[in-house]
């Protein structure tokens, strides 16, 4: 098949690789077949968005990646890296301030005080919360949340960064400027990035791939390379023209459910 | 400055300062209105005036009854008398002395409760066997009244302290332990996860995670312990007299001996005043609480 063809070729080395992976909730009749046979690989570095309708299992492959659920057939390589996973909510704990919230982390790890602020103000610093440390979750906005998140996942770390819908809950201008902002982290960080949405146009935005999975079961449809100069602006025509050709194939997919 | 001259502004700054004033310039805009607050004395005031106007109905309601002449006023003095005996009462070092007793016994029993409490609660939460044992009996034990422990109180440890403590502490520590597990119960599940994706296991997941989580509920349990304890305390202390303690309990079963009604409203009074400072700590506690997690309406 073309999609394997075009994932064995990529020169970059594979942080993630999937193959024939499959899961299941339940067993018996019952069992929900939730993804099927998926295989895909991420690149280092690379930015890969994963699309699909409901159903399609993404947040279930995220879960895989990250180790919080087990496969129930196939192979699924993270060459031992430590891998962190940031979700729609930005989940932080109220009774720590925003710092405490991301130097968590690394006081799980027994990283002494000292060390801990002094990483958790750059941390702050690159996702442009300079001086919000003191402040408490709840006063700051959605936005800002969702970075303390991502500065937060950042200090774990981590290879490699999941993404489940991170801009789900924000509106259109925040998300815009938080595309920028990712973008710009995920290039200086060195990050690879498997990027969950069900957005056509921010995965065409965002990614390096966008690969389009299908509904109940899950499964690779196709992997788009999406190879228009960065930065990217959302609304570009050439944005808007490859998001386009991808909302058709999945339309196509939404309708074949109809029966 | 240089916002007087625009036509030169945009040529000396990057692309990547133009995105970070971006970024702050939303921040600022989605913060703006945050963190409003009215004056300090506004806010006592409009905490304060119900509940000096409950004060108000009841007095007026009492004088009324004693107007009435229901019963004689040696039986029911009216509030006059009442606040003149309370203002009495409480300048004598006596007094304040059978409070210090009485409070040292609440203080005792309530910690004890919590102690026991939490770690039963913990426990429960933790083993689910325990949990299906033992869970359901804590609540049974919540609506026990706590005076009918005092014959089995008292056939155990005679007349003596311990057994108005073995009362205080069997009626509080169930809400206290109920209030942990349901604490424990109910975290959030992205919360959860969060502690799955940062590798919380075992102690680190009780100490960075369930415990701070439960605390909410958790002063809702210590609140509600507190108030049983309160309860078996008074009940206690009028009905196990220990020898030479002059807690506040027996010295309103001695103004009630000696006929004197208008003491024994005065430690009436007493009594629900200590209950209502005790409450309005707790309160400010879970306000602080709530204040801080973001939990308050609006």
């Amino acid at each position: 098949m073309s999609i394997l063809e075009a994932t064995h070729q990529r020169t970059r080395q594979a942080v993630v690789s999937l193959d024939s992976v499959s899961k299941r909730y339940g067993t018996g009749a019952d069992a929900l077949l939730a993804l099927d046979k998926v295989s895909l690989s991420v690149g280092k570095g690379e930015f890969v968005c994963l699309l699909g309708a409901s159903g399609c299992g993404k947040s279930t492959l995220l879960s895989l990646v990250a180790g919080l659920d087990r496969i129930s057939g196939g192979t699924l390589d993270t060459g031992g890296r430590a891998v962190s996973l940031m979700f729609q909510e930005a989940a932080l704990f109220p009774w720590l301030s925003v710092a405490g919230n991301v130097e968590l982390p690394l006081r799980l790890r027994g990283i002494p005080r000292a060390t801990r602020r002094e990483r958790a103000e750059q941390l702050l610093e690159i996702v442009r919360l300079k001086g919000f440390g003191h402040k408490r979750p709840h006063e700051l906005s959605g936005g800002m949340r969702q970075r303390v998140a991502l500065a937060r996942a950042l200090a774990q770390d981590a290879d490699i960064l999941l993404m489940d819908e991170p801009f789900g809950a924000l509106d259109a201008m925040t998300r815009d400027i938080l595309h920028d902002e990712l973008e710009r982290i995920w290039r200086e960080q060195e990050l690879t990035v498997l990027f969950v949405t069900h957005n056509v146009r921010e995965a065409v935005r965002l990614g390096d791939r966008v690969i389009l999975l299908s509904s109940r079961p899950g499964r690779v449809i196709e992997d788009f390379p999406v190879t228009h100069q960065r930065p990217r602006r959302i609304d570009s025509p050439e944005v808007a023209g490859q998001a386009a050709e991808i909302t058709d194939r999945l339309r196509a997919e939404v309708a074949r459910h109809a029966g | 400055m240089q916002a007087e001259i625009p036509t030169q502004a945009p040529d000396q700054r990057t692309e990547s300062d133009r995105a970070a004033d971006r970024v702050t310039g939303l921040d600022a805009l989605e913060l703006a209105g945050k963190g409003e607050q009215s004056a300090l004395g506004k806010r006592i005031w409009r905490s304060a005036w119900p509940k000096l106007l409950a004060v108000a109905i009841v007095v007026v309601a009492w004088q009324a009854v004693v107007w009435a002449e229901w019963k004689p006023a040696y039986v029911l003095p009216g509030p006059a008398t009442v606040f003149e005996d309370l203002g009495s009462l409480i300048t004598t070092g006596d007094f304040w002395d059978g409070v210090r007793l009485t409070m040292t016994r609440a203080v005792t029993g309530f910690a004890l409760a919590v102690l026991i409490g939490t770690i039963v609660g913990a426990a429960v939460s933790r083993f689910a066997p325990l949990r299906a044992a033992i869970g359901s009996l804590i609540t049974g034990l919540q609506t026990m009244p706590s005076i009918m422990w005092f014959p089995l109180a008292i056939l155990l440890f005679q007349i003596s302290e311990s057994a108005i403590m073995f009362v205080v502490v069997i009626g509080a520590a169930p809400s206290v332990a109920n209030g942990l597990i349901s604490g424990i119960d109910y975290v959030p599940r992205t919360w959860l996860r969060v502690g799955q994706v940062l590798g919380m296991t075992g102690f680190a997941k009780y100490r960075h995670l369930i415990l701070p989580a439960s605390l909410p509920s958790f002063i809702s349990g210590l609140k509600q312990g507190w108030a049983f304890s309160w309860r078996s305390l008074m009940a206690g202390e009028l009905l196990v007299i220990v020898p030479g303690a002059l807690s506040i309990g027996v010295r309103m079963q001695q103004a009630r001996d000696l006929n004197e009604s208008s003491l024994v409203i005065s430690f009436i009074i007493v009594v629900l005043v200590i209950g209502i400072l005790i409450d309005l700590l707790f309160n400010a506690a879970d306000n602080a609480l709530r204040k801080r997690w973001g939990l308050t309406g609006s």
